[in-house]
Parts: structure tokens; sequence; C-alpha cells
């Protein structure tokens, strides 16, 4: 196993072959922001948020996906990156219907978090207001696409972890939204195991138990990588 | 020193920021004696947007043409305005009725689909406001010099956010305890 030296943020470090950006950051107590990243499931670098620079490159690149080199100089904090990390969570928050205010999610919300923490106290483009679908077909849970922030969490934990790839993404562009089966009405997707793990991967209020109201609704996020843990090193317990 | 002239303006919102104002309590006596509230739905009596206004609070969205005509006299003649609550800051709530495809779908589901037993459409220029076709948060109809989010904004934040200009400073308009929507 080959080790790689590299500096982040000045700071020199060595860490094995393969390693994402992001996980030699975190590793080093170096904090990038991430949405649609979740542990447990493969990364698709969708969300953007976790751009870093690199040194010799012109263009940003996100720390999910990137892995790292031999001589690396990485910034993950420069004015720009926080500029663009702002702006996209402004694009998230005008592109949908995100009312916190009415919100199962409201105060346990990653897109919520993330606008405190890039410093958005206001959106400086202008809100969409699109039209868009609740699907409520499902026994236990429902789908608001309003608040759908598409990271695509919900496909991937459902394809790599539960086995049964009931979601995934249709239409393009301003159309684009994610589907149950073949567009189905979830409630009507036999594939669907009912397992929830697609709620607990949601980071928003898009994906959520019916019967929750506004504020009331809490996600387990380590179950996810608890059940990858036990599979692959035997861990029954946490 | 001269007092400081605050206003506070209720647009299209639920007063629930107005309700958190007047939870400052207490300390609603400390900020009397360096303010003059010079108009307020809850504060003075007073009909029209006066003149050379210091600081003015704005609670809620843009919805009708009331409001607007409202927000654009209360940006000429004051000196800082502040976008107070969600519905200001973000449209929030009231704007829920854009996802249904402007004012008119809204107005005859109101009045006309669930009107009992007279059904029409309020109709008294002049008097009745036009509802605007988008209902849209403050800083996108005039400029905003500062923001307040939150649904409603509790008090501690109201205070911790004007209390320092009162003393000339700006405040620090950061984390959770300051910015949160919702």
């Amino acid at each position: 196993m080959s080790v790689k030296t590299l500096t982040i943020d000045g700071v020199p470090i060595a860490i094995e072959e393969g390693t994402t950006v992001l996980e030699a950051a975190r590793q080093n107590g170096v904090h990038i922001p991430t949405l649609c990243h979740l542990e447990g499931i493969s990364d698709v670098g969708a969300c953007r948020l976790c751009l870093v620079e690199i040194n010799g490159s012109p263009k940003l690149q996100p720390a999910c996906v990137t892995e790292v080199a031999e001589g690396m100089n990485i910034r993950t904090n420069t004015e720009t990156l926080q500029d663009y990390r702002r702006t996209i969570v402004e694009l998230l928050f005008a592109e949908g219907n995100h009312v916190c205010a009415v919100c199962v999610a409201n105060g346990h919300c990653e897109l919520q978090d993330l606008a405190i923490e890039v410093g958005m106290d206001h959106s400086r483009l202008p809100y969409r207001f699109p039209e868009r679908e609740i699907d409520v077909s499902h026994d236990r849970f429902g789908i608001d696409h309003n608040r759908c922030v598409l990271c695509t969490r919900c496909v991937r934990v459902c394809d790599e972890i539960e086995g049964a790839h009931v979601w995934d993404v249709a239409y393009r562009g301003a159309a684009l939204k994610v589907v149950t089966g073949l567009n189905q009405p979830w409630g009507a997707v036999d594939a669907c195991t009912s397992c929830g793990k697609c709620v607990d991967a949601c980071p928003t209020g898009a994906i959520f138990r019916k019967g929750s109201t506004v504020a009331e609704m809490e996600r387990d996020r380590d179950r996810l990588e608890f059940i990858v843990n036990a599979r692959k090193d035997h861990q029954w317990t946490r | 020193m001269a007092k400081i002239r605050l206003a506070t303006i209720w647009l299209g919102g639920c007063s629930g920021c107005h309700m958190s104002f007047l939870d400052l309590d207490e300390w609603l006596f400390d900020f009397a004696e360096k303010v003059d509230v010079v108009f307020s739905p809850v504060g003075s009596d007073i009909k029209d947007y006066p003149e050379n206004v210091d600081v003015c609070l704005v609670e809620g969205a843009v919805a009708n043409e009331e409001n607007l005509e409202l927000l654009r006299e209360a940006r000429q003649r004051t000196k800082f305005l502040i976008s107070f609550g969600d519905c200001a800051v973000t449209a929030n709530v009231p704007a829920m009725r854009n996802m249904l495809g402007g004012s008119e779908p809204v107005l005859k589901r109101c009045y006309l689909e669930l009107g009992d037993e007279h059904p029409q459409l309020p109709n008294f220029p002049g008097i009745v406001p036009e509802l605007l076709d988008r209902v849209r948060p403050v800083h996108e109809m005039v400029e905003v010099d500062m923001y307040i989010p939150g649904c409603p904004p509790d008090a501690n934040r109201i205070r911790k956010a004007i209390a320092p200009l009162l003393e000339g400073q700006t405040p620090d308009m950061t984390g959770r305890d300051m910015i949160k929507f919702g």
C-alpha cells in the first residue's frame, strides 16, 4: 500500500493512496461542507459544496470524488470557495420551495444547517417557486418534491445498502426529479421494502415519515453507516 | 443626543414578528429611552408613514399593491431598512400561493369555489387592495440594509441584532442564534 504526501491548507500530511481529498481532510481535522455525501454510500459529486482549490488545476475540484495525489497542494476555505458555497446554498433555496417554517425537518435539516454555516442571511437570487408534487401514496412515508435538493442519497442508499433500487432520477434540467419505480406512485411500487433507509438518508424534509409534524422529525443518520460496518467488518453493535 | 426615529411596518405576514418584538419585555423600557416610535401597527396610532425615519423594521412579504406602496414609501423616507423575519426575507408561507400560478386561481379557489352563499370576488377599488401576481421578499422590491431571518426571530435574536445599531455598531449576523430560517 503506497502513501501519498500532500498539503491541506498548508499543513503537510501523509495518507494512503486511493483516499479521497474529503476523507484526507476529515482525517486531519479539516472541515469541508458537504450535502450529497453520506457515510456508507458511494460519492457522486452532485452538490458541489465540497469544491476545493488544488494548485496546478484551473478548475475547482469536488473533494468527495477527487483522489489524493503526490505533492498536491489543496486549499479548502479560500474566499472564492466561501463565496461559491454560499451561492450554491442560495441556488438550492431559490430553486425549490424550501419553507422552513412549515417543514417536518425544521431544526434537523442539513440544508438549513448549511445556510447557517455559509452565512446566508438572505438569497441574492430570485426565488423560482416551481410547481411540484407531493406523493403520500406509501403507507408509512411520503415524498415532498418541493423540498428535494436532488442529492440522490435516497437513490444510492436504496440501491447500495437495501438492494431494492426503488429510487431513480428522471427528466432533465429544471424538470429533474427523483422517482419511485418507473415513475409510479411510491405506494404502488412492489419493490419497496418499506425499510425507511431513504428516510434516514434524506438531508431535508423531502422524504418523511407520515404523521410527523413541523420540526418534529429527526433522522438516524448513523444507522446507514452502522449497517455498512456491520456487514463489512462484522461490528454488530453500536 | 436626539432619539432614533423608529418605524415598524407590517406587510403580508402573521404579526408573529411584531409579537416576538413585544417579547423583549422589560428591555423595551431601555429601548424606549433611545428611540421614538414614529410609526408602527403595535406602537403608535399614526396612519401616514412619516418623513425622516432612521430605522424601519419590515415584517411580512410583499403580497398586494398596498404592501408594495407602503414599502416603497418606507424605503424612500427611511435611512436604514431591516427585512424582519422569514416572510420579509424569503417570502415564506405567504409565497406558497405562488406555486398555484398567480393570484387568479387563488382568489377563485377562496372566494368562488369555497364561497358558501354568495360566491363573489372581492372588488372595491381603493378599499380592497389587489393581490400581486406573485408574493415577493422585500429585497426583491426595494434595497434592504440588514436581514433578521427567523419565523419568527426570537426576542433574543431581535435584541442582539438591534441593540448594537443603537450604539452605532454593526451586529454580527452569523451563526445559528442569528440567521436560522424557520
